[in-house]
């Protein structure tokens, strides 16, 4: 098991890398080899454990036991200067660019070069020079950071990498941010950097990347490195069946849906995230009464922007958005509740909870006007007592309104949220990953609660990373890619070929 | 007095009281732009004023004056680093706290050791830091214009104004041109790039911080050792806040800054001269308008009426390697 | 896992943490006593007989914690809404011309009780207008409240010397104060009350501002925890991102906690203006707004908190003055060098001691095991 592959032209080795947060066991014993001049995919699902093994080879974590080799030799990485002097280069997720400054300055930021900056400027400009010829990464030297488009702020962080002398390069989910154009120029880069004997490590969740351009792929699952492939010999029906692995087959008793009239109706929405960033692209789709609409996609292809612009609390950039036909406008939270929506949001720690709550007080956050719980003042009995009712209907643990809402599990806390939401008898839901960290049977529960409101009557809009979940829940199936809803399938589609489409290969 | 009689009057008052406020709005400077909020300046300008005016007495030495003030500044700039940096306490509420603690202690010790009420003994003449002839003055004072403005408004200040002047160029210099105000500047902006540029966030932030100590210092020394003879109880009177205002105003930038003491500092001479005079066809000018207008003129400025004032992004926020 | 970390039971976080604070800002300002050559113990001794030990020092010193209830509420008010309002001094001082206003204009047509409400009214509204502008770049132009509250603490400085000095004075004296209210615009002293106790309030100014202070300690406490408004702004405070999420609207709330935050600042001016002096006086503050950071931070942003931390500040401010009387060599400012010392360990460093008290903690928990 702790077995290291052997590999003499390996760049970094591995071996038996274990990490734990808490209870959390992030890595388990990781074993990799990556070899010398070729591009290495790292692919597994969010809290795979994939960023957490980047972080500690570059020195923001320390791995409780386990070796870091670099060209076979052992060594100790305790803070990101040691892995900068490893020749270890890392591009974070969100950029650690000084958004102010210029692009040299950027790139000078901790490589100097003495104490004054002069000599080190001319430096770095004959640098940047030779690296824009040498690898493609052109980019105006003088401009400031928070003027350049988000796939040249990536270049500017390649490039800063590339001036610390990085020999390995890791990219930690790069093209997140990136239109496909500017993937495809970041792909051209890499491939040039490998040419040129570099060795590149690709963090990602899109199978469409590791097939494009990786040489070799290892899968993470749950902390657990399970296989490592050379990527000709793969393909990406095996690799998403080992990223998702065999789960016990989620089944939901449910009978045949009775569609009524059109409740929720989104037309040509666009949304933009706080940087600009188109994040829902030109969307259009309604949700009936008496149905699941089942909204599939890896994370962060417009999901969870597509939710909050209908819930009133992301402003979309321009479309409709009618609820019973009538367009919402800018509608805030709130007026969207009168209206008979109710949201169970994806973040129950961020949104759906204030933590530091005693849990009745939450049972009526964002329904805390309603007259039944009091006028001006909060009418402690009625809330208190509503607390009481729906912690026995939904069998939350333990069964104390006062106690703090921090510390309840995962899936009471979730129970909390489900419960206020579903209780107010909504028209219209909005649930987001409604079992992200929730035990097997409090999601049995929540599954339950779901289908009674769909033959209720009621309409639903489900979005879940968990494709067992779309599968299992949803009377209708769309696959959301890039922000925009690239098809759409019935409840007995197949996983490959909804996988398929969630990575953008096949419509 | 003739119109420009009362010009080169004001215009040298301007300097004299220019001169603390420069002095604590660098200190401000290096200090927020590193991310660390401070609003402790009146404090130590107040602790370093006292120290600075006790050791001169001791010793008869204004250098030692300005050591001491210097270092008992930059000891209370360490506190509130380690209260803010080391600790990731409030910023404000530290802040707070030393100028209380200063506002108290000066005067406890002062009456404690020299029994004065709060103040210290008067300094004897060569135990200050007093005004320096440049030369030619006398002589060019006769020329019309250029004259009197060189010989009162540019020479005849003492060391500490000089030097306060050639602060605000080798502040610039050190933020702008070195790799310390590189990496200064960046840890205010986004301590992760710091971070993970292999630099220590919490050490930058305590050199940034000691710069501030040793700026304050220096604005206290001045109060006491130059323009004053002595220490007198809460000598500071507000001034740190005027330069926080200052330092706004100029949008955290060193030139700007100096602008915005000069301008400050000409407000306060202004008000000074207009006491108990009218002006034809308004009447008396109440001299607090013109002690407000710093403040006035920072509030229009931060609502966004003139210009945008970005502070810097991660200030205020003690730094946390958590993702 | 780092135990430091972990979380403590409430006994530890509310009881020892704030007592070991506490002790600490007292040890060091022993150690400063005992640096200027007097002795701790007997100024410690001295300055809780001179607080607590006769009917006119217990007076003086709920005269003062009236003072620091109210500035203390209005800075748990803000904090409870998320707003650092570091201008209740500039809010006591603005809504001093408000309740003095008041008493100038009714004191010679009617009885206090009369005034009182008005003069209640006067003080809240002008302290709130003083923190609505403040409140309003927050909300609308995003401008740090920080910032703005300290210039407003001086640009109200500067208009109230302004009044004093031009408008309000009276013709022909040279003190910048208002006339003297006559005894329609003054709050009656509380001597009834400490004869209930058996004790003689001499001529200390205790008076009904104490009660009025007492009142909206209730009123805070009812707003924070029992209206649906409180239950907003504790949202908004806690998660701003689940405010968002439950329709709260930032800008009213944000604008509508200062108001009350201001108007609670701005009432303190009752205790000084109509209660002690009974006029309008230049700088009548003193200093009494910071005081209410440090109240606030001690008293755990709590009505019942406040008024336990007031008092100690109260006991501060008279025994410091009879310690100060008494050893000559402390002087009075003795007091704001305890006050910094107590912001200091109190606030700042709040969670300093707390590390080595969770590893203390768990190592003791472990071997109970």
């Amino acid at each position: 098991m702790s077995q290291a592959p052997a590999n003499e032209r390996a760049a970094i080795e591995l071996v038996g890398i274990d990490k734990k947060f808490g209870a959390v066991h992030a890595n388990k014993n990781i074993n990799l080899s990556v070899a010398k001049g070729s591009i290495h995919g790292i692919i597994g699902e969010n809290g795979a454990g994939k960023s957490t093994l980047m972080s500690i080879l570059y020195g923001f974590y320390h791995a409780d036991s386990g070796e870091i080799r670099i060209d076979g030799k052992p060594v100790a990485i305790r803070d990101s200067q040691a892995a900068i002097a490893a020749g270890i280069g890392m591009v974070h997720q969100h950029f650690m660019l000084v958004e102010n400054f210029t692009v040299l300055e950027n790139l000078m930021l901790g490589a100097e070069g003495g104490m004054l900056l002069k000599g080190g400027v001319t430096r770095a400009r004959g640098e940047l020079k030779r690296l824009a010829s040498d690898y493609g990464l052109e980019v105006d030297p003088d401009a400031v950071v928070e003027e350049l488009a988000v796939g040249l702020q990536q270049r500017v962080e390649i490039l800063k990498a590339m001036y610390r002398g990085a020999e390995i390069l890791i990219l930690d989910e790069p093209t997140g941010v990136l239109t496909p154009a500017e993937a495809d120029h970041l792909f051209r880069i890499l491939k040039v950097l490998r040419d040129q004997g570099k060795t590149v490590i690709l963090i990602t969740h899109k199978l469409r990347e590791i097939m494009a351009i990786t040489d070799t792929v290892s899968v993470m699952r749950r902390g657990e490195m399970v296989a490592t492939r050379k990527t000709s010999e793969t393909t990406v029906e095996e690799l998403a069946e080992l990223m998702v692995g065999r789960r016990v087959l989620l089944r939901v008793e449910k009978g045949a849906a009775n569609p009524g009239a059109v409740v929720l109706s989104v037309k040509n929405l666009t949304v933009k995230d706080g940087r600009g960033v188109t994040m829902v692209d030109n969307v259009s789709f309604d949700v009936r009464a008496g149905e699941i609409v089942g909204i599939a996609g890896v994370a962060g292809n417009g999901q969870s922007e597509l939710l909050e612009a209908i819930s009133g609390i992301r402003p979309p950039t321009s479309g409709e958005i009618l609820i019973d036909g009538i367009p919402i406008g800018r509608a805030d939270p709130a007026r969207l509740r009168d209206l008979g929506l109710a949201h169970i949001p994806e973040d129950r720690h961020h949104m759906g909870l204030v933590l530091r709550f005693e849990e009745y007080e939450n049972a009526i956050l964002g329904y805390h006007r309603d007259p039944k719980y009091g006028g001006m003042f909060l009418d402690l009995d009625a809330i208190r007592k509503d607390a009481v009712d729906k912690i026995e209907k939904y069998d939350i643990r333990p069964p104390n309104p006062r106690l703090k809402t921090a510390n309840f599990s995962g899936g009471n806390q979730q129970k909390i949220v489900v419960a206020r939401e579903i209780e107010r008898d909504p028209k219209l839901l909005l649930i987001g990953q409604p079992t992200r960290g929730v035990d097997i049977g409090a999601i049995e529960f929540i599954h339950r609660r779901i289908i009674d409101m769909r033959d209720a009557g009621k309409a639903q809009l489900l979005v879940s990373v968990e494709l067992d979940e779309i599968r299992a829940l949803s009377d209708r199936i769309l696959v959301m890619f890039a922000g925009q809803i690239v098809g759409e399938k019935t409840a007995d589609a197949g996983e490959q070929t909804l996988g398929l489409m969630m990575a953008g290969i096949a419509a | 007095m003739d119109l420009f009689d009362i010009l080169v009057s004001i215009l040298g008052s301007t300097i004299r009281l220019s001169v603390p406020l420069v002095f604590t709005a660098l200190a401000g400077l290096f200090s927020e732009r590193a991310g660390v909020f401070d609003i402790g300046l009146e404090g130590k300008m107040l602790a370093a004023a006292f120290a600075a005016a006790c050791a001169a007495y001791v010793t008869g030495s204004p250098w030692l004056g300005l050591l001491a003030g210097i270092g008992v500044s930059v000891a209370f700039s360490i506190l509130h680093g380690f209260a803010s940096i080391t600790n990731r306490g409030n910023q404000i509420v530290s802040g707070v706290a030393i100028n209380f603690f200063v506002a108290g202690l000066t005067i406890v010790l002062g009456q404690a050791w020299f029994g004065q009420g709060g103040r210290t003994p008067q300094l004897p003449p060569d135990g200050r830091f007093s005004p320096i002839i440049l030369p030619g003055a006398d002589a060019l004072r006769g020329v019309p214009v250029v004259g009197p403005l060189y010989a009162n408004v540019i020479s005849g200040n003492n060391i500490l104004t000089y030097m306060a002047f050639l602060a605000v160029p080798i502040s610039w210099w050190i933020l702008y041109r070195t790799r310390f105000g590189l990496r200064l500047r960046a840890v205010g902006e986004n301590p992760g790039a710091v971070d993970t540029a292999g630099i220590s966030v919490t050490w930058l932030r305590y050199r940034a911080v000691i710069c501030a100590g040793i700026l304050c210092g220096f604005s206290g020394t001045y109060l006491a050792v130059a323009q004053s003879a002595a220490f007198i109880k809460d000598m500071s009177a507000g001034k740190g806040y005027i330069a926080l205002a200052a330092l706004i105003f100029a949008k955290w930038k060193p030139v700007p800054v100096m602008f915005a003491c000069l301008l400050f500092g000409f407000l306060d001479a202004f008000a000074n001269f207009m006491q108990g005079k009218a002006i034809p066809g308004i009447g008396e000018v109440p001299v607090q308008i013109f002690q407000a207008l710093p403040y006035v003129l920072t509030c229009v400025l931060l609502a966004g009426f003139i210009g945008v004032a970005r502070p810097p992004k991660a200030g205020g926020v003690p730094y946390t390697k958590e993702r | 896992m780092n135990t430091a970390s972990l979380p403590l039971p409430g006994w530890i976080t509310y009881g020892l943490i704030p007592l070991i604070n506490l002790v600490l800002a007292f040890f060091f300002s022993g150690l400063v006593v005992w640096f200027i050559g007097e002795n701790p113990f007997d100024a410690l001794a001295l300055m809780l007989e001179g607080a607590l030990g006769s009917g006119e020092g217990i007076g003086f010193t709920l005269y003062y914690a009236t003072n620091f209830i109210f500035t203390g509420l209005s800075v748990a008010v803000a904090i409870h809404a998320g707003l650092f309002n570091i201008g209740s001094e500039g809010q006591a001082y603005i809504g001093g011309l408000g309740a003095a206003l008041v008493a100038l204009a009714l004191d010679r047509y009617v009885p206090w009780y009369v005034t009182m409400p008005f003069a209640i009214a006067g003080a809240a509204i002008f302290g709130a207008a003083w923190a609505f502008i403040p409140a309003f770049l927050q909300a609308k132009r995003g401008s740090h409240i920080v910032i703005t509250t300290i210039m407003f603490n001086f640009i109200g400085a500067a208009l109230m010397v302004y009044l004093l000095v031009n408008v309000l004075i009276v013709p022909g004296k040279m003190a910048p104060e208002t006339r003297t209210f006559l005894e329609g615009g003054q709050l009656p002293k509380l001597d009834w009350l400490m004869a209930l106790f058996g004790l003689k309030l001499g001529p200390a100014p205790f008076n009904v501002s104490f009660l009025i202070a007492l009142a909206m300690c209730l009123v805070v406490w009812l707003l924070v925890w029992r209206t649906k408004l409180g239950y907003e702004m504790r949202t908004l405070g806690i998660s701003p991102t689940a405010a968002v999420y439950a329709g709260i609207p930032y800008s009213r709330t944000v604008i509508i906690a200062m108001l009350i935050s201001g108007g609670l600042a701005g009432m303190m001016a009752l205790n000084p203006v109509l209660g002690a002096s009974a006029r309008l006086q230049v700088e009548f503050v003193g200093g009494a707004g910071f005081v209410g950071i440090a109240v606030s931070l001690m008293g755990r942003n709590h009505p019942a908190g406040i008024i336990l931390a007031a008092i100690l500040f109260g006991i501060l401010y008279q025994g410091g003055d009879w310690v100060s009387f008494e050893m000559p060599n402390i002087t009075r400012e003795m007091i704001v060098v305890i006050q910094g010392l107590v912001i200091l360990f109190a606030g700042a460093l709040e969670y300093m001691c707390r590390p080595a008290l969770a590893r203390l903690y768990y190592s003791m928990a472990k071997r109970g095991v």
